[in-house]
């Protein structure tokens, strides 16, 4: 299907002219916004992508990461003749601002030179999307084709939808909801504890002269243990039965100790470890807050088929049958949303066994439906 | 028109009595057959189904389609919502058929409803001789694992329609994939075509 040659990407960083206004009331100062590009721009500007990252993703989305060299997070979707097809899309992927990879965030530099820090101000999902409402302006792009996003990317599509509507070509939403459930709030809150008592958290302000590499130090065990219990909330049972069952990690017996006896646990300190040399501790504080933060229909004096009013072009909505996170139920509430506001909208749970994650993953059924969809 | 020459009976006879560029919800779309030929009418045309395949070829083929179930989710559906309701082959799978249908005129001032006769003459003979649930080429599911869980002849759909207080405004019948007459259909169709509206 697809060749094996390295994708043709760019890597951009534009600094806004102006302050960004936040949903807090506060601006932002000075904004950067570090984005890749994929494919090619047409001439009529009407061939654009926006595909929207998840909490921990960024903009790596079809060409490897620079810190971990691991192939991009979309790779096996986005691409030449692969169902976001580069031949024919001209695909846009924007670090988030409050993240850590290159767009402002609470690790980059303030006006008065040190790290903002906790004096970051607190971003909604709103904001994110006005972040690249400002980019395609920069890029003298109207209207996009479409935009594409999982997670906490479907909340930024779906932002998109509900505030600019007149920018949105097709909407296409995975494993996402309206509104951060009481649950998913619960668990956000478990993670950010985890940080903020790690004693090096030290009120955010763990930033070191060194510069070029601003994450060296810093709550890594918090922010360990903060990845540990999300990573499990991605995946579900069955997968984790599958996966690891109760083997034991290179071992023939239990230790009667506390080490790693079983492949999970081996398997979770990894993934919490590997998560801190690439992620900044008080950008999971911001992102985290900001999908607490989001209720579409709160935004909306209520009612969710509200936030749809003015939306004239298609969206889709998928769910997975094993994801307890953002379970098929919010994805259906959004579709029921989407038709009594008139606007054109499928809906599809799809099944797959790997739990939230199954938007990430090799699930056939979603790359045709992807396809076809856009 | 090339896509309905291709269709199966009972929806070729829908597709060519839904007026042009309505709008329309077909309830039980299955791949959009039905939705495709009437988008080529200008309809625009939304589908309920409940089988995830369906919908995910539904959806490849750029129609919009929610995954539902038309005993639960047609309350969503505001008042009048559309021109034109469907329900091809679906009310006999339906828990509810007379809620069903009562929430399509809710929906849409008109409908049509399609269904297998279960009054057809083999059918009858079947029972009859074999003393055994009809296994037929329409109705080729054996009792135990058929969706079909409401059998319903074309005498009882009159009946429920004039129950539910809606008025029949067309009836086409069909056997051997070609129309036949009213006379006796009861007897003699293998499906039917009705078309309701609120009275």
């Amino acid at each position: 299907m697809a060749d094996a040659s390295p994708i043709e990407t760019h890597a951009h960083v534009l600094t806004l002219a102006e302050p960004l206004p936040l949903d807090s009331g506060r601006a932002l100062a000075p904004v950067e916004i570090a984005y890749q590009t994929y494919g090619r721009l047409n001439a009529a500007k009407d061939n654009a992508i926006i595909v929207c990252h998840a909490l921990t993703g960024d903009q790596h989305l079809a060409s490897p990461h620079p810190k971990t060299g691991k192939p991009g997070w979309w790779s096996r979707v986005v691409g030449p003749n692969r169902p976001i097809d580069t031949n024919r899309f001209f695909v846009i992927c924007s670090n988030v601002i409050g993240s850590c990879m290159g767009s402002s965030g609470p690790s980059s530099m303030a006006d008065d030179g040190a790290p903002f820090a906790m004096r970051f101000p607190v971003i909604t999902i709103r904001d994110m999307v006005r972040a690249q409402v400002a980019l395609i302006d920069h890029l003298g792009i109207d209207r996009l084709h479409g935009i594409v996003g999982g997670s906490m990317g479907g909340m930024q599509a779906l932002s998109w939808a509900a505030n600019f509507p007149e920018r949105c070509g097709a909407v296409l939403v995975l494993a996402s909801a309206p509104r951060q459930s009481a649950q998913n709030i619960a668990f956000h809150e478990v993670g950010r504890q985890a940080i903020m008592a790690d004693p090096e958290w030290k009120g955010g302000d763990y930033y070191t002269a060194d510069l070029d590499d601003p994450r060296k130090v810093g709550p890594e065990a918090g922010l360990a243990v903060a990845r540990m219990a999300a990573h499990i909330t991605y995946l579900s049972e069955q997968g984790l039965t599958q996966k690891f069952g109760r083997r034991l990690q290179d071992r023939d017996a239990k230790t009667f100790g506390f080490d790693a006896d079983f492949q999970v646990e081996s398997y979770l300190r990894y993934q919490g470890l590997a998560f801190t040399d690439r992620f900044d501790a008080n950008s999971y504080l911001y992102i985290t807050r900001a999908m607490d933060y989001f209720d579409l229909a709160e935004e909306h004096g209520g009612r969710l088929a509200n936030a749809f009013a003015g939306l004239k072009t298609r969206m889709c909505l998928v769910s997975f049958d094993t994801d307890w996170l953002y379970p098929t139920s919010e994805s259906r509430a959004v579709a029921h949303a989407v038709n009594a506001a008139g606007a054109p909208v499928s809906f599809v749970e799809l099944s797959a066994p790997f739990g939230h994650d199954s938007f990430l993953l090799d699930v056939p059924a979603l790359d045709r439906v992807i396809e076809g969809f856009l | 028109m090339a896509t309905t020459a291709r269709l199966r009976p009972d929806l070729a006879i829908i597709a060519r009595h839904v007026p042009e560029g309505v709008r329309v919800l077909d309830v039980g779309c299955g791949d959009g057959e039905l939705m495709a030929a009437l988008t080529e009418k200008n309809c625009d045309a939304r589908g309920l189904e409940i089988e995830p395949a369906n919908v995910a070829t539904c959806v490849a083929r750029g129609l919009s389609v929610l995954q539902g179930d038309a005993d639960s989710d047609l309350s969503y559906y505001p008042n009048d919502s559309v021109d034109v309701a469907i329900l091809s082959q679906t009310l006999q799978t339906t828990r509810r058929p007379d809620l069903v249908i009562d929430q399509l005129l809710r929906i849409a001032p008109r409908c049509f409803v399609s269904f297998p006769n279960f009054a057809h003459w083999r059918v009858r003979a079947s029972l009859m001789f074999g003393g055994h649930m009809p296994v037929t080429r329409l109705l080729p599911e054996r009792w135990y694992d058929t969706p079909n869980i409401h059998h319903v002849t074309i005498d009882d759909f009159r009946a429920l329609a004039e129950g539910l207080g809606c008025a029949v405004k067309g009836s086409w019948f069909l056997k051997g994939g070609h129309e036949t007459g009213s006379i006796a259909a009861n007897l003699r169709a293998e499906y039917a075509v009705f078309a309701l509206a609120r009275s």
